[in-house]
């Protein structure tokens, strides 16, 4: 679908450029954190071609399970066409060969910076979310040694601690991204710097859900249909972001939006940040009459 | 108004393109040659070489050809290339005694079997700029002793060690985990990381180590030893069954006396720090050793005062590629989480709006009672 012709694949390196054995041993991996829900699997994470902290640990589950008849999307921001989004793609392009697409709905592998798609996933389609810390805890307790013991203890009282400080503090839970789940009623999870708006999507989705941070060398996942809850007090439930404004390109009201400051004098247009979703949205009104 | 934002295929080619112009700098210029950086640049290319975990010069020269003369970004270059490459066979233990030494000096003894042999240094050169060098004026190298040869140099602490007065290193013949292929699990075992360290950012060791001289966790050291030098490297390969040597590999090995350590008075002994590096890079290999023995505080029952003396605080953060990488991920566009901060702080800000506008409603008389 890229108007750019692209090789069939990058000379003298493997299919989606890991070796075999390094793949299997991510599949591995990958197998034990379908079986613990939520629980971070220490893999042996691999250097990758790019940066770490711009996709190593999604790009190297997406090339672990990646087949030669995956259909690959790859967002960043909820948008195919950012840089960093446009460069993973044309990563496996190059040294897969696999066929790329936009569209959430015909995408068997979904690969996700800080979003997951509007429309809804189906059975049989894999989410990889790129996550730069995967320890919920870290920024309560920085040692690695005490949070793996606290989730062995399922100890999780701090974190309710902190949110309960933020409603003391704020009035509010000051956590907007990244917000914490509970899943599968065991391991408290970061759901990678996903917007909490999306927290609900994760519950009980009928698509496989797998997270990798490369720097960190840790993997985890929640299999299809598994319970994802955020973290929240009765007096005080869990809320998604609301806007005020609908999209001003397919008047969506009730997806998440960009800002975006359109002149000199500070105004604010908001747009879709799921460029597929709006995309489609538009050209079905379009086509209506 | 989508295209500030959103950079696309063609916006990444133009600017890798102009990334290649920038390399080049003026055509009128000579370009510059992999060889000649090799052999004009040995220090760049051996801290590449060092963090980038990989043995070999050439590849160290082109990837700071290509990285433009960025060292972290050539050692980022020479990694990703080093991970798709097979490991056919384990060395054995690099015998860094039998090496051919063109340094190696002890700050600990005034004279030592061997002697001290000064070699190529910076020591000692009074830091004026050569402008000689600035007119391409070409150095001639020292007079050559053909007939002079190099007396046996045992390691130093090898000597103290047979006094008894050093900390018996015991190889415990336990298998030697590879960083690279398996994920750090904390605690460590020392052989894990020396790994890290040995790979760690050489700043980042240097102000570790100095971290340790200024107070937070003094170790009291001596340089004992530091060898510069060639080492051969043997494989034993299993259907052979004998050891052949596959080459040599120049290195800087630095070895500090710490302070002591022991059950009684009696049994004092000294400690030691251990760093090792590919080339000639006597700066890294003492930040290492500095923070190796800062490291081994738990190990010696010390009070861990310092972060180099924090195995999780220096391990986590000693690659450059991963610290790089990370801090450079922030270029990447954030607007969807900060648009989410942007939601929670209008949000946060609402209530207290009202409370400054009730406050302003209220006389000021009344405030004051």
């Amino acid at each position: 679908m890229n108007a750019h012709a692209i090789p069939a694949s990058e000379a003298g390196y493997n299919f989606a450029y890991l070796d075999e054995q390094t793949k299997r041993m991510i599949r591995r991996a990958l197998l034990k954190a379908v079986a613990i829900p939520g629980y971070q699997v220490p893999f042996g994470g691999r250097e990758m071609p790019l940066p770490y902290g711009w996709g190593t640990g999604g790009m190297q589950l997406t090339a672990a399970i990646l087949g030669a008849d995956d259909v690959l999307k790859v967002i960043d921001q909820g948008a195919d066409d950012t840089t960093n989004a446009v460069s993973i793609r044309r990563f496996f392009a190059r040294t897969a060969g696999v066929a790329t697409t936009e569209r959430t709905p015909e995408a068997t592998v979904i690969q996700t910076r800080h979003r997951i798609p509007e429309t809804p996933l189906a059975a049989g389609q894999i989410m990889v979310y790129q996550v730069p810390i995967p320890e919920p805890l870290r920024f309560i307790e920085p040692s690695e040694t005490e949070t793996r013991t606290m989730h062995a203890l399922a100890d999780y009282g701090v974190m309710h601690v902190k949110l309960y400080e933020d409603i003391a503090t704020f009035g509010h839970i000051a956590t907007s991204y990244a917000y914490p789940v509970t899943v599968d009623g065991r391991y408290v999870m970061d759901p990678s710097p996903i917007p909490k708006f999306d927290n609900p999507k994760l519950d009980r989705s009928p698509a496989l859900m797998l997270f990798g941070a490369g720097r960190e060398k840790r993997l985890y996942a929640v299999p299809p249909y598994t319970r994802v809850v955020s973290l929240d007090f009765e007096d005080h439930p869990f809320q998604i972001q609301q806007w005020e404004q609908c999209c001003a390109i397919c008047g969506s009201g009730d997806s998440y939006l960009d800002e975006l400051i359109v002149d000199d004098a500070g105004s604010k247009q908001f747009v879709c940040s799921d460029t597929d979703y709006c995309a489609q949205r538009a050209q079905q009104q379009e086509s209506r009459p | 108004m989508y295209v500030a934002v959103k950079g696309g295929e063609q916006a990444i080619d133009n600017a890798h393109a102009l990334l290649a112009k920038k390399r080049r700098g003026d055509t009128g210029i000579a370009e510059l040659g992999v060889e000649q950086i090799r052999q004009q640049l040995p220090l760049a290319v051996a801290r590449v070489m060092s963090e980038g975990s990989l043995y070999d010069e050439e590849l160290a020269a082109l990837a700071i050809k290509q990285a433009a003369g960025d060292l972290v970004e050539a050692i980022f270059l020479l990694r990703a290339y080093r991970t798709t490459l097979p490991r056919f066979a384990e060395s054995l233990p690099l015998d860094t005694g039998a090496m051919q030494l063109s340094r190696r000096i002890s700050a600990t003894f005034k004279d030592v079997p061997g002697g001290q042999l000064l070699g190529p240094t910076f020591d000692y050169t009074h830091r004026l700029l050569d402008f000689a060098l600035l007119a391409e004026g070409e150095r001639p190298g020292p007079p050559v002793d053909e007939s002079a040869t190099l007396g046996n140099c045992p390691r130093v602490l090898g000597l103290l060690g047979e006094e008894g007065l050093m900390t018996p290193e015991i190889d415990r013949g336990e298998p030697v985990p590879d960083l690279t292929r398996e994920p750090l699990e904390l605690p460590c075992s020392r052989a894990e990381r020396l790994q890290a360290l040995a790979r760690g950012d050489e700043g980042f060791l240097l102000a570790l180590g100095y971290s340790t001289q200024r107070g937070y966790g003094r170790n009291h050291p001596f340089a004992g030893e530091i060898r510069i030098g060639t080492a051969e490297v043997w494989i034993e390969p299993q259907e052979l069954g004998f050891p052949v040597c596959l080459g040599e590999i120049e290195l800087t090995e630095c070895e500090m006396v710490n302070q002591f350590v022991g059950e009684s008075a009696a049994q004092a002994q000294f400690t030691r720090g251990y760093g090792l590096a590919f080339g000639y890079a006597e700066r890294k290999a003492m930040g290492m050793a500095l923070v190796d023995r800062a490291l081994r505080a738990g190990e010696y029952g010390e009070e861990v005062q310092g972060p180099a003396q924090q195995e999780e605080f220096v391990l986590m953060h000693c690659d450059n590629v991963e610290a790089a990488g990370f801090v450079s991920h922030l270029k990447l566009p954030h607007y969807v989480d900060f648009q989410s901060e942007l939601e929670l702080i209008r949000k946060l800000r609402q209530p207290q709006a009202e409370q400054t506008e009730a406050d302003a409603e209220t006389p000021a008389k009344e405030k004051r009672a």
